[in-house]
């Protein structure tokens, strides 16, 4: 933990009867950060959200906002506010009212609550819309007013429980930018709980991928797509080609492997990564197809899937595993037949063997 | 853009909803042969002139309304004086029946609360159990009601061995002993509508509440309470109205000192002693009153729910 840590989680653990929802998780969330909680549905990330809330006690552990240990507060005693999940906007209150129920328990003046709540509105763009219930908005204007209402107070942080999970796919595009400049100009620490990679990669400073309600990687988006720990980092950010090796010798961060091919092969290595029986991880986009008589693989083109402006083609090997390639879909591209038999090539720093 | 984008299908704009004017004709039917046409009868009755032994002479009169509000008489020789006894009979009926739509407010709100948060088995018991006391016919548990709180009932005999009372305590008879019988036997009309409510409501709005600082008490308050008013206003309807024209309890359980408008209204139908007319216009004086109190509370909300 340093001077400009904002949220410590520390061995937080929490227990419902016999489910572990969280295990020993450790975290430290830092000033003016885009902090995501990344994982599927049931990995304990909405807990661990709820929990620095105050909605659940933890079984044992502590958190700590800006160095002061609020496990023990109940939520209206903690400087964070809540953008829910539903949004959970009070159905007999309009926007105006919704907005300002936070500031009115802050003991300032009326000016100032009327002042903030203008101000909150004009920042979510809703100042046409005061008068309105949540029951004559729509989906994408109710989530405004539930970013409104959770940021009037000026919280210290900022917990959105999959805030855009409602929202059609155009409009989550365009909210994900204005949630980003939103944390840009407020400066408070937003904590983002989504099960959606794309979102995650797209929005976040930092991310931390939850599964099991144990922590498997934190690290910035590009650290968590190009360099993941374990399997699980590796096969829920993005898609990817788990190759079977046997590994030789494993240095500092390299590892020297022998392919399915028998071909020796070096290549990165995780933290961790042993001799014996592992996985290579390589993405799609990073294999390459060449001539049957070359490359690293070989094998045959077994089925084509269309994405639009790019094509998946998988290529089953000998022993019946499948690697799949990301080809672009231009006019001078070849791709080459199905049943048509290729080789397949990948560099170095394409493929990283990771902790089973 | 103004309406409602909730997504949500609403009945009236779907087919599966019907056009729903023939699904009203057996209650309209109903409503018209068993409600319009006797209050309707009534209020010619309430005109008229009474016969002494039951009955009516058809002959327009406004003495029934005459003998209710005026004592000697608006049409005498000697100048009138309102007359207080049946408007206090009224008063303490409305008192009584407002007393009983407090308690029974008091005690369902939590009840209702608590069935509406069980999981899904236990509720279902928790419901039936409400229910339970509609097997027996509403005479027959105020009579027991009567035994068991009398002098020398199951209730003082208890206490009497205990010792905690030397004396029995006095409750037949009294305001009180009125008071219960009320509160007992509308207290589910106050807890199935309010438990109603509650069911539906998103526990995720007190989460929020407390998101942004509010305590429990001003959860409760500011929205809690509002969120099922809907279901508390139903419960308070259903148990003041008909306690206001109870006659069951009063008669059995009042005795003649504590007569409430049920009661007196009873009396003039009942017997050579009774006089339509006059039992007639006291039923038009309670009716208009509880059309003239649910118009004021129609209007309060359609202005609330504009405002």
């Amino acid at each position: 933990m340093t001077a400009n840590t904002t949220v410590s989680i520390q061995s937080v653990t929490k227990r419902f009867g016999d489910f572990v929802a969280l295990n020993n998780v450790s975290l430290n969330i830092q000033d003016n950060e885009f902090f995501t909680l990344l994982g599927p549905s049931g990995c304990g990330k909405t807990t661990l959200l709820r929990t620095i809330a105050g909605f659940e006690d933890v079984t044992s552990g502590s958190i700590l906002l800006q160095g002061k240990d609020i496990a023990g507060l109940p939520p209206n005693e903690r400087p964070v506010n809540t953008v829910f999940q539903q949004y959970a906007l009070f159905p007999h209150m309009n926007v105006t009212e919704n907005v300002m129920f936070g500031l009115q328990r802050l003991g300032i003046s009326n000016k100032e609550i009327n002042q903030r709540t203008s101000e909150v509105l004009e920042l979510v763009q809703l100042t046409e819309f005061t008068k309105r219930l949540p029951s004559q908005l729509s989906g994408g204007q109710q989530q405004r007013v539930a970013l409104a209402r959770a940021l009037a107070p000026r919280p210290k942080v900022l917990l959105l429980d999959e805030p855009l999970s409602a929202l059609d796919l155009k409009l989550r595009q365009a909210v994900r930018l204005e949630l980003q400049q939103i944390q840009h100009e407020t400066g408070i620490t937003f904590i983002f709980v989504t099960h959606d990679q794309e979102e995650a990669l797209t929005m976040s400073d930092r991310i931390a991928v939850i599964a099991g309600g144990k922590l498997q990687q934190v690290g910035s988006p590009q650290e968590i797509y190009e360099s993941p720990e374990n399997k699980f980092v590796a096969d829920f950010i993005g898609e990817t080609n788990l190759i079977e090796v046997s590994v030789t010798d494993v240095s500092d961060e390299s590892a020297g492997c022998t392919l399915p091919s028998g071909v020796d092969f070096q290549c990165q290595a995780a933290h961790g990564a042993k001799v014996g029986l592992g996985h290579l991880s390589v993405r799609p986009e990073r294999v390459s197809l060449v001539s049957s008589d070359s490359g690293l693989l070989q094998g045959t083109v077994s089925r084509h899937i269309y994405l639009g402006t790019d094509m998946h083609v998988e290529v089953t090997m000998s022993d019946r595993e499948i690697v799949t390639v990301r080809v672009q879909n231009s006019v001078d591209n070849h791709v080459p037949a199905i049943g048509d038999n290729v080789g397949l090539n990948f560099e170095t720093n394409a493929a990283r063997l990771l902790v089973d | 853009m103004a309406g409602n984008f909730s997504g949500k299908t609403k009945a009236n704009n779907s087919i599966y909803a019907g056009s729903g004017t023939w699904l009203m004709m057996p209650s309209w039917l109903m409503i018209g042969f068993f409600l319009l046409i006797p209050v309707g009868i009534m209020l010619v009755y309430s005109f008229l002139t009474k016969e002494f032994r039951g009955g009516v002479i058809w002959e327009f009169s406004l003495a029934a309304y005459d003998q209710f509000f005026f004592y000697r008489g608006l049409f005498g020789d000697e100048p009138p004086t309102i007359e207080w006894t049946y408007i206090g009979i009224f008063w303490r009926s409305i008192w009584q029946a407002g007393l009983a739509t407090i308690l029974c407010l008091l005690i369902g709100f939590p009840t209702a609360w608590f069935i509406a948060t069980r999981g899904g088995k236990n509720r279902a018991i928790w419901l039936f159990l409400i229910t339970i006391p509609y097997w027996v016919n509403l005479l027959i548990r105020t009579i027991s009601m009567k035994f068991l709180i009398r002098d020398n009932g199951p209730f003082n005999e208890f206490l009497l061995s205990l010792g905690v009372i030397n004396e029995p305590i006095h409750m037949i008879n009294t305001n009180f002993a009125v008071q219960l019988g009320l509160f007992y036997s509308y207290l589910p009309f106050m807890v199935l509508p309010i438990y109603a409510s509650v069911e539906r409501y998103n526990f995720s709005l007190s989460e929020a509440a407390a998101d942004l600082y509010a305590t429990q008490w001003v959860t409760l308050q500011k929205v809690i309470l509002p969120v099922v008013k809907p279901g508390i206003i139903a419960g308070c309807i259903l148990v003041f109205i008909p306690s206001l024209g109870a006659f069951l309890a009063p008669d059995l359980l009042g005795g003649a000192k504590n007569f409430m408008i049920g009661s007196l209204i009873e009396e003039q139908f009942k017997g050579n002693a009774g006089n339509w007319p006059f039992g007639a216009a006291a039923s038009m004086i309670l009716l208009s009153m509880v059309l003239v109190a649910l118009l004021y509370y129609a209007r309060e909300q359609s202005k609330s729910e504009a405002g």
